[in-house]
């Protein structure tokens, strides 16, 4: 680890603070409807679409309109890339996308996971790379956001079951929040060298003599809102490490932050729409600490590199001319430090971009993303998602909280009972169900084991982190495991449906439930949910529900993988 | 409750290809060609009037007349419309008996000694097109180019030295060699052997 490596990390924190302030009022306003700048667009979409902005919708419609939203999109996803090869914009003339792997696809992106077990430069074009897939960007972005809002609508209000209006929420986000910030965020990353254009693939007599094709296309515009809407579906297979996605440690920074903001601000919109401000920044102070952690944890895995390279004859110390380290599957503008806290930002949000290859890192820097999946990537979490995921653990942690001295819950003068909690645990319930139950069939099927590309603990961790991520709808990889199979495609797909919407419905519900709820006022007994016990109290539920469900399965993996390496044991 | 949020669904949803899936790209598109027309199209390199690559993706080079970038596990290698990289975990036996120890063992006979060969001189990139090598793996590269071109090494060296791009803004990323400028450079700066002149 070097002092400027720090400075890096520092500087990050800092600014991610700065903006969360900001960017919360501003989410704050756009969904209170006091900013409608743009009502001049805002009005006519909701005449075309037959939405009545003022009808404030049961928590159950709400969901109902939730679920036939993403069915649409996903739908006409997949016939669009069953239909690509007819379609214009398609200089390559890639044709169209086969079944698996276009279910996959659509499942994938509607679930804001953007798993891609294709390369973008050699199976889709530009029509479906921009019509579908930023499309989904937009959308599941604004779905995931809008549900957060409602969420928080539910245990701020006392209104009988109505948390707002789900189309007026999305096209509200879209329209005020993404579509905004993704524009300007596009022209600095063409500024910084993204391509941006319509161009055919270009090929050159490369200095040497050979030829060399380049890939190009529409990359700014996705590159954007893929890091902003914490979706992270790369423009290329090389995702965020591609020269043309992410070319300078400038574009790198800002992808970094892009990914956090609204995350970030979510909580402060969270702390005024409640009433209470030191209740947001508790939530925060929680995320940060298990982010700061796990970046520290990644960073010194990755610097200190891969002892079996180094007895080899690889100089692993950082200097200043080189910054030694793992640097198998990193890119030398970014070195070691942004490597490893990119990696850590794109899985505590469930973005899922890389700006280097997670299956290189050594075992504890990979087992670290991996782990930021399987908590549920609610460390500020993917955009909307992480916010309703934390707040399903403050559920938790408040009842727990409750049983230790024997009073009945309450949250923010709420009463916890039975059924808010039933809804907690089906959420949190879900996700070792699907992805220890997946990963225990793929790691014993022919089906499963023919798509891996290492052995050993690394194989099954490649599977591991195939099914968190799936169903964290993070979306990044161990990206040596094949996943276009019928195997992978169809298991995955239906993971990633599980994981969004097994969560969204309860939390959902949840939301309903408190506020059918009466407030009750805050008294002695009352726990208080702004100070340090609480934010120690929160940390360790999270760490208690994802430590002790996958602790196992990270032993026949990472772990074992970890004194392996140290005994020099290859595979 | 499902009937009257169907039609919502289909039409939103084709307002959101049309807004975000086409009139979005569109605008940026424009605006980037025309404010950022050098980047927006690649960073494109020309060489006596011709387009020889882009400066942002990496090119093999082998002769040792020219500095060589990293390992690329892009296609058979730099192939730009195949990105990524190996892929390979930490114990993994062909990453080190074969691809690691390969690349060392090369290193070695062009005179980098033992234990202080630079990682990413070994190791592959992860997009597999890095146009960047570090410092140190360029500076240990100039005595081997230095005598493939019969030229002073102290000359290669201060050019080398001179097409170091520090970090952004002083303190972001890594310190950076971009291979394909340094090597128009030495063509420019100094002549190729006569046995590779066409």
């Amino acid at each position: 680890m070097t002092a400027n490596g720090w400075v890096q990390i520092l500087f990050y924190c800092v600014v991610l603070f700065a903006v969360t302030k900001p960017m919360g009022i501003y989410m704050l306003k756009v969904f209170d409807g006091s900013y409608r700048w743009l009502g001049f667009l805002e009005r006519p979409i909701y005449r075309i679409c037959g939405i009545d902005e003022k009808e404030d919708q049961h928590w159950t419609s709400y969901a109902v309109g939730m679920l036939l939203f993403s069915a649409v999109t996903m739908l006409v996803t997949y016939v669009a890339l069953r239909l690509q090869g007819t379609l214009p914009l398609n200089p390559q003339h890639f044709p169209g996308v086969v079944d698996r792997q276009s279910f996959e696809t659509a499942a994938s992106f509607a679930t804001n996971t953007n798993w891609q077990s294709y390369s973008g430069e050699s199976t889709m074009s530009y029509l479906s790379q921009m019509s579908q897939l930023a499309m989904h960007n937009f959308a599941s972005a604004a779905v995931g956001i809008a549900i957060a809002i409602a969420v928080i609508r539910g245990i701020s209000r006392r209104s009988a079951g109505r948390i707002g209006n789900f189309w007026v929420d999305t096209i509200r986000c879209t329209l005020y929040i993404l579509i905004p910030f993704s524009f300007v965020l596009a022209l600095l990353f063409v500024q910084q060298g993204a391509i941006q254009n319509f161009s055919p693939y270009l090929t050159v007599p490369t200095l040497e003599g050979a030829k060399q094709t380049i890939a190009m296309g529409p990359v700014a515009s996705q590159e954007a809102i893929k890091q902003l809407g914490t979706n992270g579906g790369g423009f290329f297979n090389a995702n965020s490490a591609h020269p043309f996605e992410n070319p300078t440690p400038w574009s790198n920074f800002l992808q970094m932050i892009a990914i956090f903001v609204i995350p970030a601000g979510l909580t402060y919109t969270l702390g005024r729409m409640v009433k209470h401000q030191r209740h947001g920044w508790a939530v925060w102070a929680a995320m940060f600490i298990l982010f700061f952690a796990g970046t520290t944890t990644a960073y010194w895995a990755e610097a200190r590199g891969n002892p079996i390279h180094a007895a080899e004859g690889l100089d692993v110390k950082a200097s200043s001319l080189q910054s030694g380290g793992n640097m198998e599957g990193k890119e030398v503008r970014f070195g070691i430090a942004n490597s490893a806290l990119f990696a850590v930002i794109t899985t505590d949000a469930s973005c899922g971009a890389v700006n280097a290859m997670h299956d290189s890192f050594t075992a504890i820097g990979g087992m670290v993303p991996l782990v930021n999946m399987q908590l549920g990537e609610v460390v500020f979490g993917g955009v909307g998602a992480g916010m309703y995921g934390m707040l399903l653990m403050v559920v938790l942690t408040v009842f727990i909280a409750g049983l230790m001295v024997g009073r009945t819950p309450e949250y923010l003068g709420k009463k916890i009972q039975s059924r808010e909690i039933r809804m907690v645990m089906l959420a949190v319930l879900a996700s070792p169900l699907v992805i220890l139950g997946l990963t225990a069939i793929a790691s014993v099927l022919p089906a499963g084991l023919k798509g891996l590309n290492n052995s050993g603990p690394h194989g099954f961790s490649e599977i591991l982190y195939a099914y968190s991520s799936a169903f964290a709808n993070n979306g990044s990889a161990f990206a040596g495991l094949t996943g276009g199979s019928y195997f992978y495609n169809t298991t995955l797909g239906i993971a990633t449906l599980i994981g969004r919407f097994a969560v969204i419905v309860p939390a959902l519900a949840l939301a309903g439930f408190l506020s059918e709820r009466k407030v009750v006022a805050e008294s002695v007994g009352t726990f208080p949910v702004a100070t340090p016990l609480f934010v120690g109290l929160l940390i360790s539920v999270i760490l208690i529900v994802g430590a002790l469900t996958f602790f196992p399965a990270l032993a026949l993996g990472p772990i074992v993988e970890h004194f392996l390496t140290s005994a020099r044991v290859l595979f | 409750m499902i009937r009257n949020q169907l039609r919502p669904a289909i039409l939103l949803t084709f307002v959101f290809i049309v807004v975000t899936g086409l009139i979005y790209p569109g605008v940026v598109t424009g605006i980037a060609r025309l404010v950022f027309p050098n980047q927006a199209g690649g960073s494109l390199v020309t060489a006596n009037g011709q387009v020889i690559g882009s400066r942002l993706i990496g090119q093999q080079f082998t002769q040792p007349w020219y500095f060589h970038p990293r390992p690329s596990a892009a296609g058979s290698g730099y192939d730009a419309t195949a990105s990524g990289g190996t892929n390979k975990g930490p114990t993994d036996r062909k990453l080190a008996d074969t691809l690691i120890a390969g690349a060392i063992a090369q290193a070695e006979s062009s005179g980098v000694p033992k234990g202080r060969i630079p990682t990413d001189m070994a190791t592959a990139s992860a997009s597999g097109l890095d146009p960047h090598i570090s410092p140190a793996n360029a500076l240990f590269q100039v005595a081997r180019v230095a005598a493939a071109r019969g030229a002073d090494s102290s000359q290669i060296r201060e050019l080398t030295l001179h097409y170091v791009e520090g970090r952004q803004f002083g303190f972001l990323g890594e310190p950076r060699v971009n291979v394909l400028a340094l090597n128009l450079a030495l063509d420019n700066a100094f002549p190729r052997p006569a046995s590779a002149r066409k």
